[in-house]
């Protein structure tokens, strides 16, 4: 097993490595960079830079490098300083910028998470049990919704309900009345509700995916003679559900921890932009409309790590709930 | 459904020849594509989804003709009036032969100013068929006033869908952004295709390093989320660019991940067939390569390549409407569901008006539609369900 984690873990360095790349060159793309869009805004209310000032700037931002070696210093400064850079907009350090929405975004990706496993997999383990029965089909059909709605399309008909029915606009984190508030209970509470509404949205489409996933596998298990065999011996129907094809079919459940993870991060940026949640998705979007490139760059670059991440665990999940993938030592 | 089940299973012999043993002659002797049709013909939701997905790509084509208003037609005596609704009786209980729309009464609050309108069951219009009212081109080719329906007079508005903040109709912007946000799909997935399954075929095909590079570098790409790649990739396309060019931007933006799905679909087929026995056969009888890959792999995989592209196109529709709605997708004056409903960002329009969420309908209806065919298509090219 440990050998198995040691070699997966070193799997996982080139991949990193050419993450990081395209990060970096994705943020290189637009044509120009952030002190063109300086002189633009400057040059918009009828003010400009001299030849100097602008020569200065440059240097201070390290901009007239070639783009090898601004790669270079930026990941050096990661792995030695764990810094990631300066933003140009904020004038301060991208890793002071990101961490406290970045902690807010992964708690709130974690908690869907958990969410969409303890909806989605009950549900799917009852339709795979009653297939064809009432319930089945609404499950069925809702998770075809569920697939078909784009999640901003989810948080506008939430947003606009809670207006109309509840009188009250649930956008953002906290009520106005907290949202400068020191911590108390009464806070916790008001984050609480607030909470709610994106952790429903992100969870509906994972949910209907996870509940389509687990449906399919538990039934190709359930028809499978060793089943049968079971069932002949007297094995109660429980036992018989709990003890084999459950935890044959929860394989690819598990594998899709990683993917459900990218979907949940990819999703929860255009949530987070319609809803004005202070994670990580909003400060990317204005930070690529600004050219702000180590803000941009770096938030892609972790949001797939923490993907990466995602992958790897429920790697190492599936090696621990299948033995078959530990003793092979197979790949994947 | 056992109704429904018995229906299905008795179909096909309802058309077939009176005698059982030429149904079944019938059916030995049917090409694989006449077999996946009639199993296709059995699944009734897949046959739903596909007419309207046929009927939806059928409105995007003629949106000129079929909108009562051209794409970008002002009324601004009428803005942000809500849907008027299509009658055939009036208040005091006539029934019309033509149907007929109200007119729109203006009221204005007396403490925030805000103007809004109701029907005025007052002013009766008419709605009349093959109407000429505002001139346009025709697939640019000839101008025409011809649209398939519209009301007559200068104060007659027929907003079936209500109108926006500019006074234009929403029901015919929802008709011209059919035809962007569709072909975006449509578009994305073909290029999809190219790259995925010429890229998948080599890695399937020859294995080894290549496949190796290959596998390697899909995994990278699916490990960076969608969302915030497109954004990034959009954000690269400068803002100067010709709509035009925006538009085609925008699909290349699209395909970067929608080829790997294609490219593993294409490698495991090409994978599982290559140790076939057939393949091996024409080996040894000495067939090029080539041949072997177009006349023997493909026909062998092309079906399970169309079901997946049709569950990739509503993946591209969606993306293309996430990144307009965000501002980073279509530009005016080509006009998508995104960009149609990047008007609804802001809570304080949706509220006032909940009408411009319609977009977002034909959106979800239109995938799905999509899903549902996919989903058909996927059980009739499966050589082993019944």
């Amino acid at each position: 097993m440990l050998q198995y984690i040691g070699r997966r873990i070193l799997q996982m360095i080139p991949t990193v490595f050419l993450i990081s790349v395209i990060s970096f060159i994705l943020i290189q793309l637009p044509p120009g960079d952030y002190l063109t869009s300086i002189v633009a805004t400057l040059a918009q209310s009828g003010d400009y830079l001299d030849q100097d000032q602008l020569a200065q700037l440059k240097r201070q931002y390290g901009l007239g490098q070639p783009v090898y070696v601004q790669y270079a210093k930026w990941m050096w400064g990661i792995l030695s300083r764990g810094s990631f850079g300066q933003s140009f907009f904020w004038n301060r350090p991208v890793t002071e910028l990101i961490a406290d929405r970045l902690s807010i975004t992964v708690i709130l990706t974690l908690t869907t998470m958990i969410f969409t496993w303890a909806v989605g997999l009950p549900i799917g383990i009852y339709s795979a049990t009653h297939q064809y029965s009432k319930l089945d089909y609404l499950f069925t059909s809702t998770s075809f919704i569920g697939l078909a709605t784009p999640d901003f399309m989810l948080a506008l008909i939430l947003l606009y309900l809670g207006v109309v029915y509840l009188g009250k606009s649930y956008a953002g984190l906290f009520s106005p009345e907290f949202a400068d508030a020191p911590w108390s209970f009464a806070r916790l509470v008001d984050m609480m509700k607030h909470i709610i509404v994106p952790l429903i949205i992100g969870g509906t489409s994972g949910t209907a995916g996870l509940v389509r996933i687990m449906r399919g596998s538990l039934l190709d298990e359930l028809n499978k003679p060793y089943v049968i065999t079971a069932r002949a011996k007297g094995l109660s129907e429980r036992k018989l559900l709990w003890k084999y094809p459950v935890r044959v079919a929860i394989n690819p459940f598990v594998s899709t921890i990683g993917w459900t993870l990218a979907s949940l991060f990819s999703g929860g940026t255009i949530i987070a932009v319609v809803l004005g949640l202070p994670t990580v998705g909003p400060l990317m979007l204005s930070a690529l409309m600004a050219q702000d490139m180590y803000l941009a760059g770096s938030i892609l670059f972790i949001m797939s790590i923490l993907t990466v991440i995602g992958t790897l665990i429920s790697d190492l999940l599936l090696a621990w709930v299948d033995p078959r993938i530990r003793f092979e030592g197979g790949g994947r | 459904m056992s109704q429904s089940e018995v229906r299905a299973q008795t179909l096909p012999e309802a058309e077939a020849p009176t005698s059982a043993a030429e149904a079944e002659e019938k059916v030995l002797t049917a090409s694989q594509w006449q077999l996946m049709w009639w199993k296709f013909r059995r699944h009734k939701m897949a046959m739903f989804g596909g007419a309207f997905v046929f009927l939806m790509y059928l409105c995007a084509a003629f949106c000129e003709f079929l909108a009562p208003y051209p794409l970008d037609m002002r009324d601004s005596k009428h803005v942000t009036a809500p849907p008027q609704l299509l009658r055939w009786r009036d208040d005091e209980g006539n029934f019309h032969l033509r149907p007929f729309v109200y007119g729109l009464k203006e009221h204005v609050d007396p403490i925030s100013w805000r103007r809004t309108f109701t029907e005025d069951p007052a002013q009766i219009y008419p709605v009349y068929l093959f109407a000429r009212t505002h001139p346009y081109k025709f697939w640019g080719l000839f101008e025409t006033k011809v649209h398939l329906f519209g009301v007559k007079g200068e104060e007659a508005t027929i907003f079936l869908l209500g109108s926006d903040s500019m006074g234009r109709d929403l029901f015919s912007r929802i008709l011209y952004g059919a035809r962007i946000s569709l072909s975006v799909g449509l578009l994305g997935v073909l290029l999809s295709l190219v790259i995925g399954a010429v890229l998948g075929g080599i890695s399937g095909y020859y294995g080894g390093l290549i496949d190796n590079v290959m596998q390697r570098l899909i995994e990278v790409l699916r490990s960076i989320p969608h969302i915030p790649l497109w954004m990034a990739l959009s954000a690269a396309l400068p803002p100067g660019l010709p709509p035009q060019q925006t538009y085609f931007g925008i699909t290349l933006v699209l395909a970067v991940i929608g080829w790997t799905g294609l490219a593993r679909v294409t490698r495991g087929k090409i994978l599982s067939l290559r140790d076939e026995d057939f393949v091996m056969a024409a080996k040894i009888c000495g067939t090029s390569e080539t041949r072997i890959i177009v006349r023997h792999l493909l026909p062998s995989f092309f079906s399970y390549l169309i079901v997946s592209v049709t569950l990739s196109i509503p993946g591209m529709v969606m993306g293309e409407t996430s990144l307009s709605f965000l501002g980073l997708g279509m530009r005016p004056p080509y006009t998508s569901w995104g960009v149609l409903l990047s008007e609804a960002q802001n809570i304080g329009n949706i509220a006032h008006r909940p009408w411009i969420l319609i977009p977002g309908l034909f959106l979800i209806a239109t995938v799905f539609a999509f899903n549902f065919l996919g989903d058909g298509l996927r059980d009739a090219a499966d050589p082993y369900t019944r």
